[in-house]
């Protein structure tokens, strides 16, 4: 590869916890250079935010995976002469991120409209919970209750059980992804008409939008999706999608044909139901499948069911699958160097003209970059 | 300071996917202005169209169908006909952007594959999604979206620790990994803007879904590699300590995220969460917590305690279904519903792309494309022609 794809790009990330940074973090990795700007004293407030009380400096482990490959400048945004080189930061850099409430970066003096005015080639680029407008926007845009608000935690499960959140920030990671696609694309236009562009979006659009085959299902019939009574899947889709016990662990059963898959495993039962009864008759196909697949061990059922080429896998637990031949082909893990410590994290997901893209730099200390920014972009 | 000219304006993308991983990435394109020709199957075209999903049916064709697939355009073509191919080949000489997610292999037999079309036009950004990689022993496994969370550990994340390892209901890695691969073809489009150059763009359903965990597996590979364990009572995230999870109430459910028990004590009027003085307790004796915050939630209205922790800014939220949803002011406001039209005549009311640009709305009108719709078109436009004639 000769160049990764965003080198010579500068970004500045007026960013704090997962939404905005993990934007930051993918554009690092595609070669741009990513300025964070914190403000003096605590800085992002993802650096005191840790889980399991893990901690790799004054800084959480958490901060680290997400601020990797980055740099710091610390400025007040209230105190004229710190905001004023803010500006002329602003002047040299071809992207801004920001994830504050509607109105902050605007009292700032950093809104859109006076950002593109010093710069106009500028991307500005904007993360909200709600959107600017409507009686939500001052709302505090968490990734759990945006699940909640959404929709979201009535389509995992089963049915007969309470909403269940997913366990990961998508909304965040969603959000912070799309926002990356909305740059990148500002930057092709920018290349042919020169012109900058205003990026919006906000956690609720992301989380609708990944929605989206439900919701236009929903529209359609303006029925509420049900999730199925057992082995858990997804609501849209028939037995016997979703999760079974065998006798010594899991399967995960994927859309199949019916008569094939009882043939598979010699289930007559199974074809008691007829094919195009799949969605009607799931719950019901669903048990007396489980009430099969328990009787067996996993390896035994995939075996029978691969060779026919059916869709099922076992389920794998962390441990099992960093253990397995397939994930480590895929060489996903990389080491972080901080000093003479290291820390584990994974890579970006992309491949470019074939080569993984890996980068061991690691998140930056609170203004680490100060000066040299201050000497070799603002003063210079 | 800003164009009325599309972000994509000109991108000539030309995807052979199917089903949602590659499909919903060239629908964001789309969304962003670029062109998007699907090449499909005579006959049959995109598995999609027949694959259904609920029982819910729009002309003969599935609802996500016409969701995942508006806004593009048709090319009915055989890729085993060597006359068809030869003016895929033709299109693709005038394409910026090919996308495709068979599995490893078939495009080298079609003689599709990166570098064979490189050949053809060297500016090419040619991405391609697989399941597993292009190595290792599953290469050649189906890259289905639940059977990729049962193998990278995702189901391990989600629902309470006494229930069994649990999907999301939703086809996440399909999508991540179209967002992925959206991603790695517009930073190419911008490096070939800069430099001329073509690219080539691979992403895996796997290294997708393991970057969405990333914050886990990081935790993960540093901690000793200790295994998640899932809340046992209303379980929201297995790594962030009580309140968070969705509580049922006496009138609907709630949400409560991060924030502190002893506020909670306060604002709720519950004393016998007091005793948590300390806020490593609030991960350790999680449970305890929120089995003691569920019994007290159930003794009030979901309206009545909201009112309570929202006037003092505490993070909590109600919880809504589709119908309560699109009732909400703050839902409509957004205005995130679009009504297509396809040459049929036929409305279908589905969601549009999430970015604003400019302060416009991305809400092309624009349906799914009938199999093969544009052929006659996009030879007479593109001057496709049968070389074998």
């Amino acid at each position: 590869m000769s160049a990764l794809p965003l080198e010579g790009l500068i970004v500045l990330e007026f960013s704090q916890y997962l939404s905005g940074p993990s934007a930051g973090l993918r554009l690092a990795d595609l070669g741009a250079r990513v300025i964070k700007i914190e403000r003096p004293g605590t800085g992002d407030a993802g650096r005191k935010l840790s889980i399991k009380d893990l901690w790799v400096d004054e800084n959480s482990l958490l901060f680290h995976t997400i601020n990797r490959n980055k740099e710091s400048f610390t400025a007040n945004l209230k105190d004229e002469e710190d905001l004023g080189h803010v500006k002329k930061l602003i002047g040299k850099a071809d992207v801004l991120i920001h994830n504050f409430r509607p109105g902050v970066m605007e009292k700032t003096g950093l809104g859109y409209p006076q950002a593109g005015a010093i710069n106009p080639r500028l991307i500005y680029a904007a993360i909200s919970g709600y959107g600017t407008t409507g009686p939500w926007k001052d709302k505090p845009g968490q990734d759990l209750l945006l699940q909640a608000m959404t929709g979201l935690v009535y389509t995992t499960g089963n049915g007969g059980q309470p909403p269940v959140p997913f366990g990961i920030a998508v909304a965040d990671i969603l959000c912070g992804a799309q926002l990356v696609q909305g740059i990148l694309a500002a930057l092709v236009r920018r290349h042919k008409r020169g012109t900058g562009a205003l990026i919006e979006i906000s956690l609720m659009e992301s989380l609708l939008d990944f929605q989206f085959e439900l919701l236009t299902t929903y529209y359609t019939n303006r029925k509420q999706p049900v999730r199925s009574a057992a082995n858990y899947g997804h609501p849209l889709l028939s037995a016997p999608y979703g999760i079974y016990a065998t006798a010594d662990g899991h399967l995960a059963i994927a859309m199949m044909d019916l008569p094939t898959l009882a043939e598979a495993i010699d289930c007559p039962e199974l074809l008691a139901f007829p094919p195009d009864q799949a969605f009607a008759e799931r719950d019901a196909i669903k048990n007396t499948l489980a009430g099969h697949l328990k009787n067996g061990a996993s390896r035994q059922w995939l075996e029978k069911l691969q060779l026919r080429g059916l869709w099922a896998m076992e389920i794998y637990d962390w441990e099992q699958m960093t253990r397995h031949d397939a994930y480590k082909a895929l060489q996903m893990e990389q080491e972080v160097k901080l000093g003479h410590q290291l820390f584990t994290t994974t890579r970006c997901p992309i491949r470019i003209d074939g080569e993984r893209l890996y980068s061991d730099r690691p998140a930056p200390q609170q203004g680490q970059h100060t000066r040299e920014i201050y000497d070799h972009l603002i003063n210079d | 300071m800003t164009s009325t000219m599309t972000l994509l304006e000109d991108i000539i993308v030309v995807d052979f996917s199917q089903f949602l991983s590659g499909p919903s990435a060239s629908l964001r394109l789309a969304d962003m202005g670029a062109r998007v020709i699907k090449i499909e199957k005579p006959g049959t075209g995109d598995i999609c169209r027949q694959l259904y999903v609920s029982d819910v049916m729009i002309e003969g064709e599935s609802t996500i169908f016409h969701a995942i697939n508006r806004n593009k355009e048709s090319y009915a073509a055989d890729l085993k006909d060597p006359e068809d191919l030869e003016k895929i080949r033709q299109l693709l000489a005038k394409a910026d952007v090919m996308l495709h997610n068979f599995r490893p292999g078939v495009m080298e037999r079609i003689g599709l594959d990166y570098a064979a079309v490189r050949k053809i036009n060297p500016q090419l950004v040619y991405a391609e999604i697989n399941g597993y990689g292009t190595e290792g022993p599953w290469k050649d496994l189906p890259g289905q979206d639940l059977l990729l969370q049962a193998v990278s550990g995702l189901v391990w994340l989600s629902n309470n620790g006494n229930e069994g390892p649990t999907p999301m209901g939703v086809a996440v890695v399909d999508i991540m990994a179209g967002t992925h691969v959206a991603q790695g073809i517009l930073a190419s489009l911008y490096r070939r803007a800069i430099t001329g150059e073509g690219a080539w763009v691979q992403v895996s359903m796997l290294e997708s879904i393991l970057d969405f965990q990333f914050e886990v597996l990081t935790c993960y590979y540093n901690d000793g590699r200790q295994l998640p364990e899932r809340s046992h009572v209303n379980s929201g995230h297995a790594y962030i300590a009580a309140p968070y999870g969705i509580y049922e109430t006496q009138q609907g459910y709630m949400a409560l995220s991060m924030g502190s028990i002893l506020s909670l004590a306060t604002l709720l009027q519950c004393p016998p969460l007091e005793q948590f003085t300390e806020s490593g307790e609030w991960f350790s004796r999680r449970d305890e917590i929120k089995a003691i915050l569920a019994a007290h939630l159930k003794t009030n209205t979901a309206a009545h305690w909201l009112s309570l922790l929202e006037k003092a800014g505490y993070w909590c939220a109600p919880v809504y279904n589709y119908d309560e949803l699109v009732q909400q002011e703050g839902y409509q406001v957004l205005n995130m519903e679009i009504v297509v039209k396809t040459t049929n005549g036929l409305s279908v009311t589905t969601t549009r792309c999430p970015l604003r640009v400019d302060g416009h709305l991305l809400a092309s009108r624009k349906g799914a494309p009938m199999l093969g719709e544009h052929n006659t078109a996009l030879e007479r436009e593109f001057g496709l022609v049968n070389a074998m004639a």
